[in-house]
């Protein structure tokens, strides 16, 4: 049976990424169309996305899914090999609530604290701290979020593993150190070493000159659009 | 009850969050003890069982507990099998249904609250981002009821109902207290006829809290922000 799965993304974007991540580990052929998001988004991206008008968008035989978890759920839900999601109702609950931490709370913080005006730092920064240090403990010792395999929860947190170190680097702000959270800094050379990983990742050379581009301005909050 | 499969939902009376999954359960028909938590003065049980936002619900089953409204009723779809299901087999169909819930708890709730906590020229944006969210919604619901005739019974009621039930049943006692309309039957037809069907439902209207209790609570809250703003 042949399918069409195509992806519409933003080379920078962790959220369109966590799509191609995930088909990429189920070995699911895809289409990717590079969407140009901050000048001009495509007729077929507002058609398959008029709500919210945002990658990442995928399309499985012409029927369009936005919002990068509702997305990996359905991923998961439609290609059965190598799953991202514990089978055991618990388990799974487990996983779904640390995705929603890390969507809901932790990424705008940490973005928040990465692009913060000198008198807004601090309070910033401990929010962020404070996140880093819940996921420590999520991690628990593991290698991954997922046990012994990469799963949802690592997916959902690939910004921490990639994008964060890089912004660190443009800003020279430290907020994930070795020292202050030692699993976790270790999980992120877990994540990014595993080869299906490293291809499915944006050119930090790449990344660190747009973020070095951008520095002087105001940005928003990571959102689905805005990378 | 047994020790085995018990059920404990620690809630608030007034939050949507904690009555989504206690309409959850009271429709799948699943005994459970229900806890009322002070949100004020929070008990050391509950920062315990939810340590990560020390907030409710947090749903206890077998002693182990899960946090996070949406989560926990994915949770109860998939631990009680029995009908009403609350979202469909077709992982499609189901996309679509997490797609729309999550537009109501993420859009949808953001902008009441400021409808509710705001006054002025904020509160008129407010109440203007509620109406074009209320007309996206119309239109997304469509692909559920495509013969523009929402029928639910108990049987059939979804995650996405339990989720804007939760959020808007009482929609008369927020505009009572706002003398705001927000529910306007000419610009989303469709929505207040789901709004209608869902209300008609026995455990939904027993699960509406008293009149009085309830506007008391909103006018409260809104006094308090008002308040807090201009401090």
């Amino acid at each position: 049976m042949s399918e069409e799965v195509k992806v519409f993304g933003a080379w920078g974007s962790p959220f369109s990424r966590r799509v191609e991540l995930a088909l990429r580990l189920k070995g699911v052929q895809y289409e990717y169309i590079e969407e140009d998001i901050f000048n001009n988004k495509s007729p077929l991206l507002l058609k398959y996305n008029p709500v919210h008008k945002k990658v990442p968008v995928l399309l499985h035989n012409g029927k369009p899914i936005a919002e990068s978890l509702v997305i990996l759920e359905y991923i998961e839900e439609t290609w059965k090999s190598n799953p991202i999601l514990p089978e055991d109702p618990y388990d799974k609950a487990m996983a779904r609530f640390w995705a929603k931490f890390l969507d809901d709370k932790c990424l705008p913080a940490l973005w928040k604290a990465g692009w913060s005006p000198e008198n807004e730092r601090e309070k910033a920064v401990e929010e962020a701290c404070e996140c880093l240090k819940t996921l420590e403990g999520a991690l628990n010792g593991k290698r991954f979020f997922g046990g012994a395999t990469v799963g949802l929860v690592d997916i959902a947190a690939n910004f921490i593993a990639h994008w964060l170190g890089i912004i660190q680097e443009a800003t020279g702000h430290e907020l994930l150190s070795a020292e202050k959270f030692p699993h976790l800094f270790k999980w992120t050379d877990e994540f990014v070493s595993c080869s299906i990983v490293k291809e499915s990742l944006p050119p930090r050379d790449k990344l660190l000159a747009f973020f070095k581009d951008r520095i002087a301005g105001a940005m928003d909050a990571p959102t689905e659009a805005s990378k | 009850m047994g020790e085995e499969n018990k059920v404990i939902l620690h809630g608030m009376w007034a939050s949507p969050f904690s009555k989504r999954v206690e309409l959850a359960l009271k429709f799948k028909g699943i005994p459970f003890e229900y806890v009322e938590e002070n949100l004020k003065n929070k008990r050391p049980e509950l920062l315990q069982l939810n340590p990560v936002h020390k907030e409710i619900p947090v749903l206890v089953h077998n002693g182990k507990p899960i946090a996070e409204s949406l989560v926990i009723l994915e949770y109860i779809d998939e631990t009680w099998m029995n009908s009403p299901r609350l979202l469909p087999q077709d992982p499609y169909k189901r996309a679509r249904v997490r797609f729309w819930t999550s537009f109501v708890q993420q859009q949808l709730i953001e902008t009441l609250l400021t409808v509710f906590e705001t006054d002025g020229e904020t509160q008129e944006k407010g109440v203007r981002d509620m109406l074009e969210k209320l007309q996206v919604l119309e239109e997304g619901i469509k692909e559920f009821f495509p013969d523009g005739n929402p029928c639910i019974d108990s049987n059939n009621i979804g995650l996405l109902d339990l989720v804007f039930s939760s959020v808007f049943s009482h929609y008369e006692i927020q505009e009572e207290v706002l003398g705001i309309k927000i529910i306007n039957i000419e610009k989303i037809p469709l929505v207040c006829s789901w709004l209608t069907a869902l209300n008609q439902l026995t455990l939904v209207k027993e699960s509406i809290p008293p009149h009085d209790k309830l506007a008391a609570i909103f006018k409260f809250v809104r006094e308090d922000a008002l308040k807090s703003s201009s401090a």
